[in-house]
């Protein structure tokens, strides 16, 4: 299956050479921006913009990468064919995502080899909800509801990011996350609707991944240093917070039609700020995983080093296998 | 997923488990065992495979993989759904609550995926065979086995192409990547004549017009496998043919851990529904 991505061969990525800024440039790039018109790989762009994007894109490739895990470990004891069948469409889905994305951060100069060498050695990030560990079936609805739809709540306003190929990927990868979503709430309705050890399962997973979930978002605003720049740049359109109080509003109807409850008593709706409000979350356990000290960090990445290893022949076979052709060719051609 | 995806279902072309169930046509016993023989090669293959998604060696890889595991789960739903119209059983009746001896699936599906040569070498083997047995099946005079075959053998053809461009690749790549995937097919070989045994059910049944004689594929087998092992500069292996057993429900010893872990979570919760 091809995977049609962004990034057209057609467009060459700019160098990064921070010191000499064509004359206009800068005025170019801060005209577009204030048109809310599309950066694309042609055109000349500050280097921390460019870092920036490198460095978001790049997380957020990686985290599609590692959040294969989390799922695929459910692939070989889904309770029926049919489930089956939509667990691996989905975990595939996300390998063709990270493929979207990687491709998107290269049109930005970065090869997707420089950016896999980064994660498995450990010094990328990525998404702090999937070093948490998936513990039952349940967990692959509590997962496509709430981490899926927590990253719609980040993701659809990135569909109009300011840098053109992320923009363009990120439609993409919405369109799909949306049916995931809907099909992780679909597992926890059914299991709501089963027997007592299913529904006792589905409030299990709930109350596990709703914490998780809220700070996907990212640490409240007034603790968020990096958000002022990217809303600058239009690369991001909310605050943390704002998008965070959207998705409690969300899920707080939605967990109703489950007749399940969400693990959180102080969720309210605030008149005033017209903002709905959630209890206190745990950011000391966020930072602790953030910082590789979760419950699996050491287990995903290592998995993830253990298939880039054991696949390092499989590439230099086909590497030699291509290298052999096009000179095979080259010799026909003299 | 991109619109050009195997295993894209669009209106028109679909042929859904669902539908087969629909359609409400009810197999004959003998049909019935035959259609658990394709049902079982497929899904215990599937099962396999999925465990490559998240651990393939490029990511394009998982893609592939993931896709190939996805078509034969079709594929196995379709015929164990079909398989299940003669007892009133379902296709996760047959999958989940079914022991290790009922299963009819050939040794060849349930071998372990090794290395990514091992499991190319299994791949080789199963694409062109099946390739070349839904061919035949189209024209069965079994109209749901023609259907379910009429739609497999578009998918089983990209599994073809993919194997055997995984065999040149692996052949003529690297020293050790030709070490490897030599030693896989070694491996594997001696489980490729199980595929060809005819047995008194697969005889009655062809006879009729309803199957294929197992038999019959070997040649159209060997000429494509040939053809890509001579690209690859490989020899057929010469090794002893393995016993087989797997149509009677005699397996290997791989067999049990593949279904332990299949079932484990349905079994835990008879009755329920997900």
């Amino acid at each position: 299956m091809s995977l049609h991505t962004d990034a057209s061969p057609g467009l060459q990525a700019v160098p990064a050479e921070a010191e000499s800024v064509p004359d206009g440039a800068q005025a170019h790039f801060e005209q577009l921006l204030a048109e809310d018109s599309r950066i694309e790989p042609r055109d000349w762009m500050p280097e921390a913009y460019r870092k920036t994007l490198v460095r978001q894109i790049s997380q957020h490739a990686h985290s599609e990468i590692i959040g294969m895990q989390p799922e695929a470990n459910w692939i070989t004891r889904a309770p029926s064919l049919k489930r089956k069948s939509i667990l691996m469409a989905k975990v595939q889905d996300e390998a063709g995502h990270g493929l979207y994305l990687y491709s998107a951060a290269e049109t930005l100069g970065t090869p997707r080899e420089k950016m896999t060498e980064d994660l498995i050695a450990g010094k990328a990030r990525y998404s702090s909800i999937f070093n948490y560990p998936t513990l039952s079936w349940a967990d692959m609805g509590a997962i496509g509801w709430l981490v899926d739809g927590a990253a719609i709540c980040n993701q659809v306003p990135l569909c109009r990011a300011s840098y053109g190929p992320y923009g363009r990927a990120m439609v993409r990868v919405c369109k799909e996350e949306s049916f995931h979503q809907r099909q992780g709430f679909e597992i926890l309705l059914e299991l709501a609707n089963g027997t007592g050890a299913q529904r006792g399962m589905a409030q299990d997973a709930i109350n596990r991944w709703y914490a998780p979930s809220l700070m996907m978002f990212g640490p409240p605003d007034d603790d968020s240093p990096n958000s002022k720049q990217s809303m600058a740049w239009n690369i991001k359109r909310f605050s943390n917070d704002e998008l965070r109080s959207r998705f409690v509003g969300m899920i707080v109807e939605q967990v109703k039609v489950l007749g399940l409850t969400l693990p959180d008593d102080s969720i309210r709706f605030n008149e005033d700020k017209q903002q709905w409000e959630h209890g206190p979350l745990d950011w000391n356990e966020f930072k602790e995983v953030l910082a590789g000290r979760g419950p699996c960090n050491a287990q995903r990445l290592a998995r993830r080093r253990e298939a880039h290893e054991d696949g390092a022949w499989v590439r230099e076979a086909a590497a030699a296998y291509a290298a052999k052709q096009a000179a095979a060719q080259k010799t026909e051609v003299a | 997923m991109s619109s050009d995806s195997a295993t894209r279902i669009t209106p028109g072309n679909a042929l859904r488990p669902e539908d087969i169930v629909a359609a409400g046509n009810k197999a004959p016993a003998d049909v019935a065992e035959y259609a658990l023989r394709l049902g079982d090669d497929s899904l215990i293959l599937a099962q396999r495979l999925g465990w490559w998604i998240s651990r393939a060696p490029e990511l394009e890889e998982d893609v592939a993989l993931g896709n190939i595991a996805l078509d034969l789960l079709g594929h196995a739903r379709s015929f164990l759904s079909y398989a299940g119209s003669a007892s009133s059983r379902t296709e996760d009746d047959l999958a989940y609550w079914r022991r290790e001896g009922e299963f009819r699936s050939a040794h060849l599906f349930e071998q372990p995926n090794g290395d990514f040569g091992r499991t190319i070498a299994r791949q080789l083997v199963v694409s062109f065979y099946q390739y070349e047995l839904y061919t035949a099946l189209m024209s069965s005079t079994d109209s749901t086995l023609a259907a379910i075959a009429a739609k497999a053998v578009k998918e089983v053809d990209y599994h073809r192409d993919h194997s055997a461009q995984w065999v040149l690749r692996l052949a003529g790549g690297t020293e050790e990547s030709r070490r490897r995937i030599t030693r896989a097919l070694e491996l594997t070989w001696p489980y490729a004549g199980e595929l060809f045994e005819d047995d008194e059910l697969a005889v009655s049944l062809a006879a009729a017009g309803a199957a294929v004689l197992p038999s019959s594929l070997r040649e159209r087998f060997d000429a494509g496998v040939g053809a890509v092992l001579s690209e690859a500069e490989l020899e057929v292996p010469q090794v002893p043919a393995a016993p087989g057993g797997g149509r009677r429900g005699r397996h290997s010893e791989h067999l049990g851990y593949l279904l332990a872990e299949m079932q484990v979570l349905a079994r835990e919760h008879p009755g329920a529904s997900w």
